[in-house]
């Protein structure tokens, strides 16, 4: 049994020991603390439009449904009967009308979970029911908070506020949604799925893990840089040039494109430029930005170029492309990664047809950069498993005073941003821990 | 110039056999260069360009996927994966002048070290009837759990 200080050890500051990623107990208490006591994204309120309109997801290992109540408003509940357990929604979504209705015993629900009727009530008479948290419906999660669009919950009745939990993290969403003319996003069909037999947080670090993309991905990018040059180096050149090359840029572009810090376990790369800033002008796209915006904010909104945003614990955004994805923890060694697009209101329709050309070339399982990726995570958990060394390196451009508190904007090869989310990672596991001791 | 329907349907198993034994370079050249190999991601999804597709790709991003499985650096791929397709005899759904379309059936298996998995599928294939060859127009491989969460596929199903 782990204490807090066992947890706290886990993390020494320039190394985090292997139990992080592989140990059956500490998984247990990321799900029990971590994705309790932070605000962890469930999924964008396009995709319940309606009055009555659900979608089923998780947080951390916890079954939910997001639902929009007859009131207009969204609400996150526990998908699970408060009689037997059933689950209440299993596909991933639809229309439940003005209520749920479990399957089993047929109890019945309003949308925001309240308890509507139960067949042959009285049989409950002279029974304590009525005392008990079952009676009430169908449990609500402890908070929800809808940003630009996007909802995120905290299972936690109680604990960090939304606003003080992301603070200054929140521009890269709110730069990805000044992108549409409209100032609105929508969910643009079904995300990519795919499997990866590995921890989460080695997916969340690779986000942010700059020296890695012209070694792993040699394969692809590579390829693409050479075959392009045996065409003659046509222009303009083939979309996968576009998408795939900048993979292949050198190290100094990567350290030069920078790393910021936010405090809670959140960063971004591409401060100054990123593989998303070359990208060829699409025709109407400045001119009704700049309709909605004039000329210079609609330039400075595009003129931000940040490259992955990890809104901790699990989720990773790109502004320029409209992009989110989703690393849904199923198991000390399982992810499930699910791979948003969102559809830019009122902006020409070939920023859509760009980015949902970046989602298969990239995340999806046929993906020829995803299956590098995937074959490194695999290779590390397995790794991971000999028992010659026990600690994880994640000292590059480690300083003597390295304050996570403090937002820091560092050279773009830094591993500073692992760092800030191991600090965050025993920060919110511990939180709740030191409650219960 | 016109094609029986035996050369159709052995041209449809000849392409499974291609892959089958890695020949890429010979199925590479069955392809017209405006040609698209499309997987959706949704089952009958009508779209390939606004929603997000498993694969939608080019003559150049099928060579470039076709280029790295033999790279000194394909790191996915090392060791390699194999795959088999077993196909059901084709449906000949239209003919008209140099256009065929064939609708087949395919169970296909990729194994690469310990594991294996199995995809049931249907292949639509657009053909043309080019100076007296049949060629490959379009292909779109639907697969029977296209949303479902899948580990990497590597090669072409």
């Amino acid at each position: 049994m782990q204490t807090a200080s066992d947890i706290a050890a886990l993390f020494k500051g320039d190394q985090v020991h292997r139990d992080v990623y592989t140990s059956q107990a500490v998984y247990k208490l990321e799900m029990q603390h971590l994705f309790v006591n932070t605000w962890v994204f469930v999924g964008h309120e396009s995709q319940t439009p309606n009055k009555g309109d659900y979608y089923t997801t998780h947080i951390g290992d916890q079954p939910v449904i997001q639902v929009r109540h007859s009131d207009g408003e969204i609400h996150v509940l526990h998908n699970r009967c408060p009689h037997k357990g059933t689950k209440i929604a299993i596909d991933r979504e639809g229309n439940t009308g003005k209520f749920f209705r479990c399957p089993y015993h047929a109890w019945s629900f309003k949308t925001d979970g309240c308890l509507l009727a139960i067949p042959l009530k009285k049989g409950y008479e002279g029974t304590t029911l009525k005392q008990t948290e079952n009676a009430k419906g169908i449990k609500a999660v402890g908070a929800v908070h809808v940003h630009r669009g996007f909802v995120f919950a905290r299972l936690a009745d109680t604990g960090i506020g939304f606003d003080e939990f992301f603070g200054d993290s929140l521009s890269s969403i709110d730069n990805m949604v000044d992108r549409s003319p409209a100032g609105r996003l929508e969910v643009a069909g079904p995300p990519l799925r795919y499997m990866h037999q590995c921890n989460w947080k080695m997916l969340v670090e690779n986000q942010t893990d700059t020296c890695h993309p012209m070694v792993a991905h040699e394969s692809s990018a590579g390829t693409a840089v050479s075959i392009w040059e045996e065409m003659g180096s046509p222009e303009p050149r083939p979309p996968a040039m576009q998408i795939i090359a900048p993979f292949m840029s050198p190290y100094e572009f990567f350290e030069e494109m920078g790393i910021r810090t936010w405090p809670n376990g959140h960063g971004h790369t591409g401060v100054h430029h990123s593989i998303h800033s070359n990208y060829s002008a699409i025709p109407g796209y400045f001119e009704a930005m700049t309709a909605s915006y004039g000329e210079e904010r609609a330039k400075e909104i595009l003129d931000e170029n940040r490259h992955n945003t990890i809104y901790f614990p699990n989720i990773m955004v790109k502004g320029p492309i409209q992009q989110l994805r989703n690393f849904i923890p199923m198991g000390p060694n399982k992810t499930l990664v699910e791979s948003y697009i969102y559809r830019l209101v009122d902006a020409p329709v070939e920023l859509l047809a760009r980015t949902a050309m970046y989602n298969r070339m990239i995340n999806a399982p046929t993906s020829i950069v995803g299956h590098d990726d995937l074959e490194m995570y695999e290779r590390a958990q397995e790794g991971l498993l000999s028992d010659g060394l026990e600690w994880v390196n994640i000292q590059r451009l480690l300083t003597d005073e390295e304050n996570y508190g403090d937002e820091a904007i560092e050279n773009g090869t830094t591993e500073r941003q692992m760092r800030n989310q191991f600090d965050a990672w025993v920060k919110f596991i511990t939180r709740s821990m030191e409650a219960q001791a | 110039m016109s094609v029986s329907n035996d050369q159709i349907i052995d041209f449809i198993y000849a392409e499974a056999r291609m892959l089958d034994e890695q020949r890429f370079d010979e199925w590479l050249a069955l392809w017209l260069e405006d040609g698209h190999y499309w997987m959706p991601l949704d089952y009958q999804q009508t779209d390939p360009h606004l929603v997000t597709s498993l694969m939608y790709e080019d003559i150049f991003m099928l060579r470039l996927r076709i280029q790295r499985l033999t790279g000194a650096r394909t790191f996915s791929q090392k060791p390699k994966s194999r795959c088999s397709h077993v196909i059901q005899r084709p449906f000949i759904d239209d003919i008209n002048g140099d256009s065929i379309t064939t609708n087949t059936a395919m169970h296909y298996v990729e194994t690469r070290m310990d594991e294996q998995f199995l995809l049931a599928l249907t292949a639509v294939h657009e053909l043309k009837v080019v100076d007296g060859s049949i060629r490959i127009a379009n292909k779109r491989v639907d697969l029977l759990n296209s949303d479902a969460a899948f580990g990497s596929i590597q090669l072409l199903p």
